[in-house]
């Protein structure tokens, strides 16, 4: 039955949605390039949020499950600590987005808007517990993603991107319902823990094997894992840089928790064939990432490439048993820490009708600014992986997690290629440091956007701090799972 | 008529909307199409599950395909005007700006 206090759990839900129609509204009556106030209204949405999902999260026994509206929602530690992340990396995007779309004199409140409707998607698809309210989160992401990514409507390489991004994301929601159907016909329930119950003892039905490896593909296609990685490339070099820091950050959380939610939750009985899929697909796109991203000279398209071998790094943490799942939230949250920083070098270096998105443009930052070098310097050092960086820290438990489970060739082939991607992110270092600049024109940006890329910046060496803490929590969180 | 038969159906429908899309080298718009061709293979499965399990989820599941089917269509056709009032074509081999 429902009742007024199931409303309580979902609090941060309803806030962000109230407050994405008071900033739709608000946009309106915003003169165009006056965003500071919607970015001022977004963050506070965001904290407000943050303070809700906090206390939600303590006054309950912290790590104990709820389950709302007929059990079609589900409030636990896992969701709640994703969804906290999520709130931060916004915070991020919102300021990144308000520099990005001032220098390019295009801004306008429905950016705002749109971004607050897609973060509501994110945390419908952390929180959904039926797969109906996973594929509303997924589709509310989804077709805000794209109207994002259209946003300069004069310019033909983002009306590219979105066409692409288009296509192949209603290709891949198409298939992860078509297995959701087969998967739906072989229980006769769409609930994901009475799926979880149903296919108990059946591990060998055929339209169950068959539906997970359509949802499988779907997943694939979402996190961008290649041989489904077609589009991102594409989408992160014709989008706004803005929109493109965004897609790079909280979806990939998002469809994480999709990806947890699915396999790991209500498909766990069928473990032994996912385990071997996601293998495949993680190492082939460890491979592919790295080895593509190294012809790249453009720091979008690397980045896009980066962040597909980044994706094999988190399905093997998936592979690697309950311990590698905690391994992979922790990557995925180190991963998108450092994307929406790397975009926020790309925003901070752009100005008026240029996209700073060469690598030939971060030709002797270092003259330039030396602080800001460090900066893009500790961001891209974490990629990478370099010790002390959290960014090496979460390589390390994925991988022991990977090896502990006795797929010690998957590790090896792993830490091969993360080898050879070291290069190209070396590369990035060296034009900075060791290269003229081809300009000296000052970099001028916001006290407010500075403090946020700083702070961005320094979490890799800050979170080092409290990295046993993170992770632990890490594990405790997804053992209630 | 046994769930089988429906199940080939589907299928079918399913099978063609992906060649809509692969194969398929001359319009956008006919991917747009295939795309719509595909959802409604999805629910002609549910629809067909749901009426053999007896059970009333999929039915329900249909109804939110069908709205967000029809969200999706107003955003692809009009992502799909700007790119054409950009581009004047819709030619699927004339869409190669970026490289990939």
């Amino acid at each position: 039955m429902f009742g007024w206090s199931e409303l309580i759990p979902a609090l941060p839900e309803i806030l962000v949605l109230s407050m994405a129609c008071v900033v739709l509204m608000a946009g309106l009556f915003t003169d165009k390039n006056k965003g500071g106030f919607l970015v001022f209204l977004s963050a506070i949405t965001m904290v407000f949020a943050i303070i809700l999902t906090v206390k939600d999260h303590v006054a309950t026994a912290e790590f104990s499950q709820e389950l709302l509206f007929n059990d079609t929602f589900i409030r636990d530690g896992f969701g709640d600590m994703l969804k906290i992340v999520v709130y931060l990396l916004m915070i991020g995007v919102f300021f990144y987005a308000k520099q990005y779309l001032r220098q390019q004199n295009n801004m306008k409140g429905e950016y705002f808007a749109l971004l607050l409707f897609a973060t509501l998607g994110i945390m419908v698809m952390i929180s959904g517990y039926n797969f109906i309210a996973l594929y509303l989160g997924l589709e509310l992401l989804a077709l805000c993603s794209y109207a994002l990514v259209a946003y300069n409507r004069n310019d033909i390489h983002g009306n590219e991107a979105a066409m692409k991004y288009f296509i192949l994301g209603a290709l891949a929601s198409g298939m992860l319902l078509y297995g959701m159907s087969l998967i739906y016909g072989a229980v006769g329930t769409l609930q994901i823990n009475e799926i979880s119950q149903a296919i108990a003892g059946q591990d060998n039905d055929m339209f169950l094997i068959v539906g997970l490896i359509f949802v499988i593909v779907g997943i694939a296609f979402k996190l961008g894992a290649a041989p489904f990685h077609m589009w991102v490339p594409d989408v992160y070099e014709g989008a706004p840089t803005a929109t493109t820091l965004f897609i790079a950050s909280a979806p990939k959380i998002a469809a994480f928790a999709l990806a947890v939610r699915i396999l790991g939750q209500s498909l766990d009985v069928l473990a032994i064939h996912w385990q071997s899929m996601l293998a495949t697909l993680a190492i082939v796109s460890i491979v592919v990432g790295n080895i593509f991203a190294l012809q790249q000279t453009n720091l979008k398209r690397l980045f896009a490439y980066s962040t597909i071998s980044h994706i094999g790094f988190m399905l093997l943490g998936l592979v690697g048993g309950p311990d590698g799942v905690a391994a992979a939230m922790f990557y995925i949250i180190v991963y998108t820490i450092m994307a929406i920083g790397g975009f926020g070098m790309i925003v901070l270096l752009s100005s008026k009708g240029f996209e700073a998105d060469k690598i030939s443009d971060f030709k002797g930052l270092n003259q330039r600014n030396g602080w800001y070098a460090f900066m893009m310097l500790l961001l891209v050092g974490s990629m990478a992986g370099f010790p002390p960086l959290i960014g090496f820290f979460s390589k390390l438990y994925v991988l022991k997690a990977v090896v502990d489970q006795g797929f010690i060739y998957l590790a090896v082939i792993a830490v091969i290629f993360a080898v050879i991607g070291a290069f190209y992110y070396l590369r990035i270092i060296k034009v900075m440091y060791f290269e003229e600049s081809d300009t000296d024109q000052a970099i001028d940006i916001g006290f407010d956007v500075k403090t946020v890329l700083s702070i961005n910046a320094l979490a890799q060496l800050g979170l080092l701090v409290i990295l046993p803490a993170l992770f632990s929590y890490c594990i405790m969180v997804t053992k209630t799972l | 008529m046994s769930l089988q038969h429906y199940l080939i159906v589907s299928s079918m429908l399913f099978v063609i909307s992906m060649a809509g899309i692969f194969v398929n080298r001359r319009n956008v718009l006919v991917v747009l199409m295939s795309i719509e061709l595909m959802l409604l293979a999805v629910n002609t499965n549910l629809i067909a599950f749901s009426k053999y399990l007896d059970d009333v989820q999929g039915q329900v599941f249909v109804f939110f395909i069908l709205t967000v089917a029809a969200a999706e269509a107003a955003i692809g056709l009009a992502i799909l005007v700007v790119l054409f009032r950009n581009k004047k074509t819709l030619e699927v081999k004339e869409i190669n700006e970026l490289e990939g």
